[in-house]
C-alpha cells in the first residue's frame, strides 16, 4: 500500500500545476461550503437568540383568551396578579428569569412627525431588560418609579429626529376599547443592533403602562428566559395551568424558524452544485491523465497487475487529491471565516424588506465543529466518487490496446 | 519440455467495418530454454503472435498452451496472473514507469507477487548487477540512456524468474553498440539462466544471435527454422 501511494504521489507531481489548480478547485468549493455554512449559521443563529432576548423569551405564559394579533387589553384576555404568577415560575430550577410584560398597540407624535409603534410595559428591575440597558446610547435607563419617561430604539429616534429630553405624545389603546393620549420625555435612547426592532419599540415601566391603558394590575404575558435553549420542553410541562397558554419560542418565531429550515434545504441543493462543478474538475484531469498514461497503464498490465489494483491506483491518487483540495480549502475557508467571525459581514437588511424577523445589520459567521466535519467529509467523498469513473476507465483498458497508444 | 504452444491460432482485428486477419492459422511450439527469432516484414503477425503467447490478448480461434495448459479461455485476471507469475516481457519502445527509478520499475513485478522487501532488495540487486546497472538504480527512466532503458526492462521481465521472456523489437530503437550490448545481455542471460526467449525483430544484425529462426510472412509461418545446436 505504501508503493501505491508512492507511486500514486509521484503520479500527481507529474503535471504539478494542474495538480495543483484541480486541488484548489476542490478546496475553493469546500471554502465556499464551509463559508456559506457559517454565514446561514451566523444569520439564523444570531437571529433567533435575537429574537428570544428581545421579543419573545424561551418562553411566554399568557391568557388562555389573549389574542396577539389583536395586542388585546381587555381585561379577561390579561394575567392577574402577574408578580406573584412570574415569582412562581423564577422558582423552578430551569429558568433564569421571568417578569411580566405588558404590550399595547401606540402611536408617537411629535411635532413634525408620527410613527406606529409597539408599547411595551416592563419591570425595569428585571434582569431580561440587559439587551436594552445594555444598549442605552444615550440619556438614562428607566426606573419603577418614573411615570413620564419612556425608552425608544435610535432608528425610531433617528427617524422622528428625537434626543434625549424630548417630548413626545402618545397614544395607545385602552383596557375599554379607547385610546388615550399623554406627553412623555424620552429618558434614553438604546440600540440592540436590530434597526427592526429599534424602530418599533417604545419602552415604559410596567406600572405607568398598566396604568395608562388601564389594565390596572394585570399584563400581557409572564417573558421567560431560561438557562439553556435545550430545556424548553421540559419546562413546558411545569408551565401548564388551566386558564394559561404557553407558547415557546418556536412558536412565536414561527416564521423565522420555518425559513431557517428552508435555508438549510435550498443551501444542500446549493451544496450539490458547487460540489459537482469541483468533482466535474477532478473527473477531468483525471480522465486526461488516464489518457496519457495509458501505455503505462498497458505495462502495468503486461507485467501482471489487476485490473483492480490499477483502478486503486489512480483512486489513491484522487484520495491525495482530496486531501490536498481539503488542506486548501480548510486554509481558504478558515481565513474567510476567522475574519467574518471578528469583523462580520455587512448586510443591508432595509432592502430585503424583511418583517417579523428580526436580524442584526452585520452577520457574524459562527461554524459548528460538526458542520465543518460534515462538508469537509463531503467533499472528500465527492472527490473520491468523481475519481469512480477515470478509474474504472482505467482498470477496463485491454492490455494490448494500451500497449499500443502513442504515449 | 514444452513452454508455450498455439494451435492453428487466427487473429482478426476489426477496426471500424474493416476485418484485418493478422494470423490465419499458426501453429507453433516454443521449448523450454530456447532463444527464438520471430522476423518477418511490418504486419506478418509477429507482434500478434507474441502477444498470443504473453496472455496479453486472446486468439479469435486455434489454441494457446503455455506450461502444457489451456490458456485461450481465460478472463482478464486470470490472464494477469498467469503473466504476473510466468511471463516477462520486453518492449519495442523502453517500456518503463517514468515515476519510478530503475531499482523500483525492476521492484514492481516482485512487488505484484508479494514478496518481502528483503527478497526485493537482494533480488534487484542481484538482477542490475546482471545487466551491468549496478550503480544506476537509484536512476528515473530519464536519466538513463536507451540501451540502459532497455537493459533494466530486461532485469525487470528476469525479476520473477519467469517460464519464458518475450520481446518485441526490442533493438529497434537502439543504436548498433547498444543493440549488440542488449542482445548479448539477453543471450547471456538465456544460457546462465535457461529462461526461455522469444523476441520478434526484422533487424538482420539481431537475427545472428537467435537459436532458431521463425518466419512469418502475410499471418502464415513461412519457415519454421530448426533449432541451431549452438551459437
Amino acid at each position: 500500500m505504501i508503493q501505491m501511494l508512492k507511486l500514486a504521489f509521484r503520479n500527481l507531481g507529474r503535471n504539478r500545476r494542474r495538480t495543483f489548480f484541480s486541488a484548489l478547485a476542490m478546496g475553493m468549493a469546500l471554502a465556499l461550503l464551509l463559508l456559506m455554512a457559517s454565514v446561514i449559521q451566523g444569520e439564523y443563529g444570531d437571529a433567533i437568540e435575537l429574537a428570544i432576548h428581545l421579543q419573545s423569551g424561551h418562553l411566554q405564559v399568557r391568557s388562555a383568551d389573549y389574542d396577539e394579533t389583536k395586542t388585546s387589553l381587555k381585561w379577561e384576555s390579561l394575567i392577574e396578579d402577574p408578580d406573584q404568577v412570574a415569582a412562581r415560575i423564577a422558582s423552578i430550577g430551569a429558568v433564569a428569569v421571568a417578569t411580566p410584560r405588558l404590550y399595547a398597540s401606540g402611536f408617537v407624535t411629535t411635532r413634525d412627525e408620527s410613527s406606529g409603534v409597539r408599547v411595551v410595559g416592563i419591570d425595569p428591575l428585571s434582569e431580561a431588560n440587559a439587551p436594552f440597558r445594555d444598549g442605552i446610547l444615550e440619556g438614562n435607563f428607566l426606573t419603577r418609579e418614573d411615570r413620564e419617561g419612556v425608552l425608544i430604539g435610535w432608528s425610531l429616534a433617528h427617524r422622528l429626529g428625537l434626543a434625549v429630553g424630548d417630548q413626545i405624545s402618545l397614544s395607545v389603546n385602552t383596557s375599554n376599547g379607547e385610546v388615550d393620549e399623554q406627553p412623555f420625555t424620552v429618558r434614553g435612547v438604546y440600540n440592540t443592533g436590530s434597526s427592526g426592532f429599534d424602530g418599533l419599540t417604545v419602552f415604559l415601566p410596567l406600572a405607568k403602562a398598566q396604568a395608562f391603558t388601564g389594565a390596572e394590575n394585570r399584563a400581557s404575558a409572564i417573558f421567560v428566559l431560561l438557562r439553556d435553549t435545550s430545556q424548553t420542553e421540559a419546562v413546558i410541562a411545569a408551565l401548564n395551568a388551566p386558564g394559561y397558554e404557553v407558547l415557546t419560542w418556536r412558536d412565536m418565531n414561527e416564521l423565522l424558524v420555518q425559513v431557517e429550515q428552508l435555508a438549510s434545504s435550498y443551501m444542500g441543493i446549493f451544496y450539490l452544485i458547487v460540489l459537482g462543478i469541483a468533482a466535474t474538475v477532478i473527473v477531468n484531469t483525471q480522465v486526461m491523465s488516464v489518457y496519457e498514461r495509458t501505455r503505462e497503464i498497458g505495462i502495468l498490465s503486461a507485467i501482471g497487475m489487476r485490473g483492480r489494483r490499477v483502478m486503486t491506483i489512480f483512486l489513491t491518487e484522487s484520495g491525495l487529491l482530496a486531501v490536498g483540495g481539503i488542506l486548501l480549502g480548510l486554509a481558504i475557508g478558515g481565513l474567510a471565516i476567522a475574519y467574518f467571525t471578528r469583523f462580520g459581514l455587512p448586510l443591508d437588511i432595509e432592502k430585503f424588506g424583511f418583517t417579523g424577523m428580526l436580524f442584526r445589520e452585520r452577520i457574524y459567521t459562527q461554524l459548528s465543529i460538526q458542520d465543518a466535519v460534515r462538508l469537509t467529509l463531503m467533499s472528500f467523498i465527492v472527490t473520491l466518487l468523481a475519481g469512480l469513473y477515470p478509474a474504472v476507465l482505467a482498470s477496463r483498458m485491454e492490455p494490448v490496446a494500451a500497449l499500443r497508444a502513442e504515449k | 519440455m514444452e513452454v508455450a504452444k498455439v494451435e492453428n491460432v487466427t487473429r482478426v482485428y476489426t477496426i471500424g467495418k474493416v476485418e484485418t486477419q493478422a494470423l490465419r492459422g499458426v501453429s507453433l511450439s516454443i521449448e523450454s530454454g530456447e532463444f527464438t527469432a520471430l522476423v518477418g516484414p511490418s504486419g506478418s503477425g509477429k507482434t500478434t503472435l507474441l502477444q498470443l503467447f504473453g496472455c496479453l490478448d486472446q486468439p479469435s480461434t486455434g489454441k494457446v498452451y503455455i506450461n502444457g495448459r489451456d490458456v485461450s479461455q481465460l478472463n482478464r485476471n486470470q490472464r494477469a496472473d498467469l503473466r504476473r507469475g510466468t511471463i516477462g516481457f520486453i518492449f519495442q519502445f523502453f517500456a518503463l514507469i517514468p515515476t519510478l527509478t530503475a531499482f523500483e520499475n525492476i521492484e514492481m513485478p516482485l512487488l505484484l507477487n508479494g514478496l518481502g522487501a528483503k527478497e526485493r532488495r537482494d533480488r534487484v540487486t542481484e538482477l542490475l548487477e546482471a545487466v551491468g546497472l549496478a550503480d544506476r538504480g537509484r536512476n528515473r527512466p530519464d536519466q538513463l540512456s536507451g540501451g540502459e532503458q532497455q537493459r533494466v526492462a530486461i532485469a525487470r521481465a528476469l525479476s520473477i524468474k519467469p517460464k519464458l521472456i518475450l520481446a518485441d523489437e526490442p533493438t529497434a530503437n537502439l543504436d548498433t553498440p547498444n543493440g549488440q550490448l542488449v542482445m548479448e545481455t539477453m543471450t547471456r542471460l538465456n544460457k546462465e539462466t535457461g529462461v526461455t526467449f522469444v523476441f520478434a525483430t526484422h533487424d538482420p544484425r539481431v537475427i545472428k544471435y537467435a537459436q532458431r529462426v521463425v518466419t512469418l510472412r502475410d499471418g502464415l509461418v513461412a519457415e519454421n527454422g530448426a533449432q541451431k545446436a549452438s551459437r
